[in-house]
């Protein structure tokens, strides 16, 4: 029991991160310009089929997460400046129905350039097999060094936004975009940089992904929903309320999806609890997002006081 | 929304441009509408008739969904389920029909008087249980909020096996109505047409009264319709049920037109496409949405037989209104500003 409850969390810091990688950029991007920006998850997905792409065709990991984070980057940087740029003065629909046409436009121009059978990518041999941590609970290499990864980025974006320059400017522009603006800051530029800076991250998301779970046409839109509820969850416009946010949800799925059915199997009848458990293993995380905005209806850590 | 008095002021201070324009949208409009199926037989080709029968029962639900979006400002970014739970009564009840002939120790009817009252009743009381939670939110947080409830019915439905789960679930047959052959896609069609017809004039009843004065007050400024003595929740919830009937409305007709339901009905990839619908039409206005209706599914269409990869194009397209035509389609077409 223990060891499943250990395993779970585990799981639940690797998703969480993944999720973190995400729903930085997308909470900087709404925080700073009130963009909602719904392509945010194709960038992942381009990320990862970037990677799988290159993973195929080199062999190299290397090479796969370089391609993951220059695609990603450059797709997202081109995007900014065709179409997002034109949005900012706009209200949220124009955004939402712009950005919706601009998934369509990414699924299939990916599936276009990719094709449609999606590549498969190999865990690179080096993060191959699994390592005891407990006596009785051995754990893939893979997903320790993913949480890993997730957790120095998450610090070194912590450290970016709090030590630095930049991330001052960023803190104040999601704050106040006019009054930075009139204090003689570029805001388009240094939007456009968080922006970039937004789309590397997802390709660095996606391309932990791509190894794990199937790269496929339409994994963004997916991880697009529950990074938005990672958001809302944490707060719209906050980087700390992402990261909580991330890892409430990571946790909450992780967990759920363990916990659930077990719970389920021991007080319904087995065929009402196994309909009833994939439903509700599924829709947990919305649940605990509807629940948490109802006593809090700003997100738990929300920008502005 | 601070802009908004700004923004009417001058609405009212440019000249308004007569009945003319309108009537010359709305006239040819509702001649094809209403000749369709003629002009299909004539040309031998049948599926129009199909294809336009898809025009309007989008049209229904784009217009419930403006009805919240356009006059009261609530993006609700869940209307599919209410387009899922409408069509999935329907399918729901055909099925027990068909098994054992009773459901939940009723006996089973295949009659639209009974059948669609039940389906749209259920879905006004979702539409009062999700509105009453998601109305204590406002701004992005409404938006997300409302997503989430329609996940729960998303996925409700995918876990319900009983009902064929992932793969949804086939209907027989369309329910009857007394003297119409709704089998015959032709009535079926015509049916649709008044459906939409009805549903339009209610809508403009109630977004022309009392009701909808105060729903267009509370979207220009909250604090000085409350100060007036206005209980925007009543008010907005209100709505909310109203458009979320006409949604389960909506997909009650899908589920007799494509005998055939499933979770996707109920996905948020369906709420994109109404709330698009509705911004590529004209937010805030009664036949935008109809417009948009006919024009993204009827381009749909079109791209796809032209290319495989029509989503290349129809992407762009959808940027380029946003982009272009400010006011969307009917704004362009009609040329005045959307009401507010």
């Amino acid at each position: 029991m223990s060891t499943l409850l250990i395993e779970q969390i585990l799981n639940g810091l690797q998703y969480g991160a993944m999720l973190f990688l995400l729903a930085s950029g997308l909470t900087l991007i709404f925080g700073i310009m009130g963009v909602i920006n719904l392509t945010h998850g194709s960038f992942y997905m381009v990320g990862a089929f970037c990677a799988a792409y290159a993973a195929t065709a080199t062999g190299s990991f290397a090479a796969a997460v370089l391609a993951a984070l220059v695609g990603a980057g450059l797709y997202g940087l081109v995007m900014e400046l065709v179409v997002i740029r034109r949005l900012y003065a706009r209200d949220h629909l124009d955004q939402v129905l712009a950005t919706f046409g601009m998934i369509l436009f990414t699924n299939e121009l990916v599936s276009v350039v990719f094709g449609r059978t999606p590549p498969f990518m190999d865990i690179p041999s080096f993060l191959t097999g699994t390592v005891a941590l407990l006596p009785g609970l051995s754990y893939p290499v893979v997903r320790l060094a993913f949480i890993l990864v997730g957790a120095v980025v998450a610090v070194g974006l912590w450290l970016l936004i709090t030590r630095t320059r930049i991330g001052m400017l960023i803190r104040a522009g999601a704050d106040d975009r006019a009054m930075v603006d009139a204090l003689g800051v570029d805001i388009r530029r240094l939007f456009s940089l968080v922006f970039a800076l937004g789309a590397v991250l997802c390709g660095l998301a996606g391309v932990m992904t791509a190894p794990l779970l199937a790269v496929e046409i339409g994994m963004g839109e997916r991880i697009l929903i529950t990074t938005f509820v990672v958001i809302v969850v944490g707060g719209v416009g906050s980087v700390r309320g992402a990261a909580v946010g991330a890892l409430i949800v990571g946790m909450i799925d992780s967990l759920g999806r363990a916990y659930i059915p077990i719970t389920l199997y021991e007080l319904l009848p087995p065929e009402i609890a196994s309909t009833l458990a994939a439903g509700l293993v599924s829709a947990s995380i919305y649940v605990a997002m509807a629940a948490i905005l109802l006593v809090r209806p700003r997100g738990l850590l929300p920008a502005r006081g | 929304m601070s802009d908004s008095l700004t923004h009417s002021a001058a609405a009212a201070a440019a000249p308004r441009p007569g009945p003319g324009r309108r009537l010359v949208v709305h006239g040819p409009g509702l001649a094809i509408f209403a000749a369709m199926p003629a002009i299909a037989a004539a040309a031998g080709d049948p599926f129009v008739v199909s294809l336009f029968t898809r025009f309007l029962i989008y049209a229904i639900a784009a217009v419930a969904l403006d009805l919240v979006m356009g006059y009261g400002a609530l993006i609700s970014f869940g209307h599919a389920a209410f387009f899922g739970l409408g069509g999935y009564v329907v399918g729901i009840i055909a099925h027990h029909a068909a098994e054992t002939g009773t459901i939940f120790g009723l006996a089973t009817s295949n009659s639209a008087l009974v059948v669609w009252p039940v389906a749209i009743g259920l879905s006004a009381l979702l539409a009062l249980i999700i509105g009453a939670l998601s109305l204590r939110t406002q701004g992005v947080q409404f938006i997300m909020i409302t997503l989430a409830f329609g996940q729960m019915v998303y996925f409700m439905l995918v876990s319900l096996e009983v009902y064929g789960g992932d793969d949804g679930l086939l209907i027989m047959e369309r329910n009857t109505l007394p003297g119409l052959d709704l089998s015959d896609p032709t009535v079926f069609y015509y049916l649709c047409l008044a459906v939409l017809a009805c549903w339009l004039l209610l809508c403009r009843r109630l977004v022309g009264s009392r009701f909808g004065m105060v729903l267009r007050g509370l979207k220009q400024n909250e604090r000085r319709a409350v100060n007036l003595g206005f209980a925007p929740l009543p008010h907005r919830l209100a709505a909310f049920v109203i458009s979320g009937a006409g949604t389960g409305l909506a997909g009650v007709l899908w589920a007799n037109y494509a005998l055939y339901v499933s979770p996707d009905m109920a996905a948020w990839s369906k709420s994109g496409e109404f709330m698009s619908i509705v911004i590529l039409g004209g937010v805030g206005t009664l036949f935008g949405p109809v417009i948009g209706a006919a024009v993204f599914l009827g381009l749909e269409q079109l791209l796809a037989i032209w290319t495989e990869h029509w989503m290349l194009v129809m992407g762009p397209v959808l940027v380029a209104v946003v982009l272009f035509a400010r006011r969307g389609l009917y704004g362009f077409l009609v040329g005045e500003r959307s009401h507010d």
